[in-house]
């Protein structure tokens, strides 16, 4: 270990550091393990292949899949305008990318359901052209979840694409190369990576997700009721076995997740060369 | 050639101008469009909506939907959850900090990445392990009943939930700010003879005080925005376990438009500052 001996504080800091990481986060997110360690296996399955917890999770899944995959369609535009080309009030427009990081999830859900329920400022435009009602049914979680997913997006893309050299697509032009050429062979392979991690980032929060959710939802049971829902139902029925098993398989997913992006990257950065 | 933009220096214009790195003005039109109608879409207007919805019927119901005892017992309670949990994990985060990037120890990259770890859970489960730990049927539940302390539905839950899910954010942005800076400047301090907290408060702090403060800001807004876990833990009692977010949600359920978006306003106001100030350092740091 090479450290500078002369910097003091290590022992009250790192010990500080591991007690208040133990106490605040480490113990309760145990309880959740032993809990679930705790539970019969059968009472697990039983409790899991109810028809309607495996409809919550299929629901929570596909809006989660659609939203992040519209989000990332829609960041990669966003991040692309907003780091090659000037224009005017860029700057008011890339600040507010962050807004719903920001934004209280509750808040954002209030007023989702507001503009898109079928009295509402784009609800009533889609249903009068469209026939289209997104409030109250899956479409409206989907709605949520971009709104949700679109920062992780942008600000997974935006750092790569800046760092981006842009002499390999001069090069490429140069060799004869279309725009389009330049973009499906240069740039779209280069930013994959980077889109790919906005995206899962934003599916993996879309599962969780529940503040702006529920209103827009209407959490009709076997339609649009996400799973974090389903659990707090069963605690407020003081079903502890039920919410627990829920809550367990649906870190394990998260947990799935994470793992298969990281050797994802890997594999993809082994391939490009950059190891 | 197209001539240079009058805001040249600019990078963005730069590449702009570059023939080989041109698009088409048609393809730039429907990108900027779209990316524009986008953001104005799903950004600009449920912000301007929150703002017209709370003053749709004035200034003086809006005001009166925020001196009502329900709001103001909400307002305080966030206030309350907010004053305890940004101190705590503030220190926590500047001690972390310190730890990690001043030193070298085994298991520091773990370290690191247990202090992300309640970014990655769910906030209904957030507030789930907390009822598991200290619900009636919980580890601690007989024993915390048997000594008549509450603090399930209560006060304490609250706090507890917020703490953890607002753990990370100062720790966040003081870790990368501090590994880059190094420690040259502290050491110099420190060989001339200047104390530990002295060396702290001289150098260090003044070096990190932005980073900091977006850090503390970002916690803040979190603390006070957090709905999902505290509405597992609160119970929902109006005008005691209610904080603002859970009041929005009561009110909105009651059909209760203007004191729900009044309430909202509030955290909208919130969530407003904590982008402008987030833009204010980047632009101070550029």
């Amino acid at each position: 270990m090479t450290q500078s001996s002369i910097m003091p504080g290590f022992r009250p800091a790192l010990a500080f550091t591991l007690g208040y990481l133990t106490l605040i986060v480490l113990i309760p997110l145990s309880s959740l393990l032993f809990t679930s360690l705790q539970l019969d296996w059968n009472e697990y399955l039983d409790i899991m292949i109810d028809r309607r917890v495996l409809a919550a999770f299929r629901i929570s899944f596909l809006t989660s899949l659609a939203a992040s995959v519209i989000a990332g369609l829609f960041g990669f535009v966003i991040a692309w305008v907003m780091v090659r080309y000037p224009f005017a009030g860029k700057r008011v427009l890339d600040a507010l990318i962050d807004l719903p990081f920001a934004l209280p999830t509750a808040v954002a859900g209030v007023v989702l359901a507001t503009i898109y329920q079928p009295g509402g400022i784009v609800g009533k435009w889609l249903i009068d052209n469209f026939g289209l009602q997104v409030a109250y049914t899956p479409l409206g979680i989907v709605v949520a979840l971009i709104f949700i997913g679109i920062p992780f997006v942008v600000r997974t893309i935006e750092p790569v694409l800046q760092e981006f050299d842009t002499t390999m697509e001069e090069a490429a032009a140069c060799l004869g190369a279309s725009r389009l050429q330049v973009f499906a062979k240069i740039i779209l392979p280069n930013l994959f990576p980077a889109v790919l991690t906005g995206v899962s980032l934003a599916f993996a929060r879309g599962i969780g997700e529940y503040g702006s959710v529920i209103f827009i939802a209407g959490n009709l049971p076997y339609v649009s009721e996400i799973a974090p829902l389903l659990i707090v139902i069963k605690l407020e029925q003081y079903q502890y076995a039920g919410a627990t098993s829920i809550a367990f398989s649906m870190l394990i997913v998260s947990f799935l997740l994470l793992l298969g992006l990281n050797l994802l990257q890997r594999r993809l950065r082994k391939r490009s060369g950059q190891i | 050639m197209q001539a240079p933009s009058s805001t040249a220096g600019n990078a963005i214009v730069r590449i702009g101008n570059r023939q080989a790195l041109r698009d088409p003005l048609w393809l730039r039109c429907a990108l900027i469009g779209v990316a524009v109608g986008f953001i104005v879409l799903f950004l600009c207007l449920p912000l301007g909506l929150v703002l017209y919805q709370a003053f749709a019927k004035g200034w003086q119901a809006y005001f009166q939907a925020l001196s009502e005892p329900d709001t103001v017992a909400a307002l305080r309670l966030t206030l309350i959850v907010a004053l305890a949990t940004v101190p705590l994990n503030t220190i926590f985060g500047i001690a972390a900090a310190w730890a990690i990037t001043r030193f070298e120890f085994p298991g520091k990259s773990l370290l690191t990445t247990l202090i992300d770890l309640p970014f990655s859970v769910s906030p209904v489960i957030s507030g789930l392990i907390f009822v598991l730990l200290f619900g009636s049927q919980g580890w601690f539940g007989p024993w915390l009943s048997a000594h008549q302390i509450k603090i399930m539905f209560a006060t304490p839950g609250i706090i507890l939930v917020t703490v953890f899910v607002t753990f990370p954010f100062v720790a966040r942005e003081l870790i990368p700010l501090m590994q880059e800076m190094g420690n040259e400047e502290e050491e110099a301090a420190l060989s001339l003879g200047a104390g530990g907290w002295k060396t702290f408060f001289l150098i260090t702090l003044p070096n990190i005080k932005w980073a900091l403060l977006y850090g503390v800001l970002l916690c803040n807004a979190r603390a006070m925005g957090e709905f999902g876990a505290v509405s597992v833990v609160s119970g929902h009692i109006r005008g005691l376990t209610d904080t603002l977010p859970l009041h929005v949600e009561v009110s909105y359920n009651d059909y209760d438009a203007v004191g729900a978006f009044a309430s909202a306003s509030i955290l909208a106001g919130l969530a407003v500052v904590t982008l402008v100030l987030k833009s204010f350092l980047e632009w101070k740091a550029r």
